[in-house]
């Protein structure tokens, strides 16, 4: 039995660098971050390359209302890259919402919040 | 990966005078395939919405994975008797289905007694079998249920207190992440719980004229993920490699219910995790919860590798996916 995890260890270290879960970096408005004046658009940067049909992001309002333009795009030069443009953005709370695919079909989400000040 | 060779005995393994009664007593966690409600789509390792649970060291997971642990080490504190043990620790968590897995595991020990030659030795096999119960994203909560079988004399017996009789563990394991807590009290959002109890149902009532009690078994690790805090609350500008790091704490205990089974057993273990795209490293220190558990202080180091991302398209899918 070792010498099958053994060898398990050693094709898990040799195997080519598949894409895995792709997990959100860092994002422009910093995750919980307090910006002056409104984006114009929120960009999402992942551990992973994402496959753009089944990678969404979504940007509302304190009261739920969608605030985005609805054009989500992944950068083609950097696939690892979520953007969409903001609609002009009034002071207050907002929150993104995203769930992405990464290129071996692995899936992840999360959301969360950014202020607008004026 | 849930049931893993006895996590919850992984460090006491003891020494040969009170080995027997303490591994029987904190015996095998969980394992197996009991389907009492809908199973949601298991994403292997440990997804539930936003969350993300990390394999802990000595508390069973609440998912079904396609994970190794390659090796785990463990230097348990020293035993109540003084003798002094090393475990290398191998498990393997295979999903047949996506909501369906199995698990492997074996240990190697070297334990010098007081004051006698050393023994060498494998000690029992441990195979689990687990199904999701669920996995409900948006209260990042996920449990399983499980039955773990730690097989008779497949270790060894007299030198190392190996079982001579084969011991049946079902168990229920739980994950909830605080996600879902108000804005108001954000901070404490990235933290995360997991837990177990199980029974252990030995099929001996005795050996070598001591008693083999039936046991209830519990645990819990409670969890801090740096990138839940970056990626959703709050980006402090912790960036890789430190924002892969989960500082935890694990408790896990056993307390015999009959037979006169002797006192509560159990460790207490903070450590940190650190969880890559393919594999995780974590470490703790061994802290017994009293006299019985074990004397002063040991660690445990483990290696984990995520099969299914580290393979994708072939051995990290589940087997019944392998053909289409």
């Amino acid at each position: 039995m070792i010498r099958l995890f053994l060898a398990l260890a050693l094709l898990a270290l040799a195997a080519p660098r598949a894409q895995a879960h792709a997990f959100l970096d860092h994002a422009s408005p910093s995750v919980g971050s307090t910006v002056h004046g409104s984006p114009p658009a929120v960009q999402l940067f992942y551990t992973q390359n994402l496959e753009p049909a089944f990678s969404t992001v979504q940007v509302v309002d304190a009261n739920g209302k969608q605030v985005d333009k609805g054009n989500k795009t992944v950068d083609p030069k950097n696939p690892a890259e979520l953007e969409i443009s903001l609609n002009t953005l009034p002071p207050g709370d907002y929150k993104v919402i995203w769930r992405v695919l990464s290129v071996d079909t692995h899936t992840t989400e999360g959301k969360f919040t950014f202020t607008v000040a004026p | 990966m849930s049931p893993k060779r006895n996590k919850t005995v992984l460090n006491v393994q003891p020494a040969v005078s009170w080995a027997a009664g303490v591994c029987r007593r904190l015996s095998f966690a969980a394992g197996a395939a009991v389907a009492l409600l809908p199973g949601g789509k298991a994403l292997a390792h440990g997804f539930a919405g936003a969350r993300f649970f990390p394999a802990t060291i000595l508390t069973d997971d609440p998912f079904v994975a396609d994970e190794a642990s390659l090796p785990t080490f463990t230097r348990p504190p020293l035993g109540p008797d003084g003798s002094q043990e090393y475990d290398l620790d191998f498990d393997l968590a295979k999903r047949i289905t996506p909501d369906f897995g199995l698990t492997f595991g074996r240990g190697w020990t070297y334990l010098q007694p007081k004051g006698a030659p050393a023994v060498t030795g494998w000690g029992d096999l441990s195979t689990g079998a687990q199904y999701q119960l669920f996995i409900n994203g948006d209260h990042e909560a996920m449990a399983l249920a499980g039955l773990n079988v730690e097989w008779a004399h497949t270790g060894r017996v007299q030198a190392l207190g190996a079982s001579d009789f084969t011991t049946l563990t079902p168990t229920f394991d739980w994950g909830k992440g605080f996600g879902d807590l108000p804005d108001s009290v954000k901070y404490l959002k990235p933290f995360a719980i997991t837990g177990n109890i199980g029974f252990d149902f030995p099929a001996k009532t005795e050996s070598a004229g001591a008693p083999n009690p039936n046991n209830f078994n519990y645990g819990f690790a409670l969890e801090y993920p740096i990138s839940y805090l970056e990626s959703q609350v709050k980006d402090f500008g912790i960036r890789f490699p430190f924002q892969r790091m989960i500082p935890l704490v694990e408790f896990a205990a056993a307390t015999p219910i009959d037979r006169g089974g002797g006192p509560t057993i159990g460790t207490v273990q903070p450590g940190i995790i650190w969880a890559g795209s393919y594999f995780q490293i974590g470490a703790e220190m061994i802290v017994p919860i009293n006299g019985q558990s074990g004397k002063g202080v040991g660690g445990v180091i483990q290696f984990h590798v995520y099969l299914d991302d580290s393979f994708p398209n072939s051995l990290g899918k589940p087997i019944a996916e392998w053909f289409k």
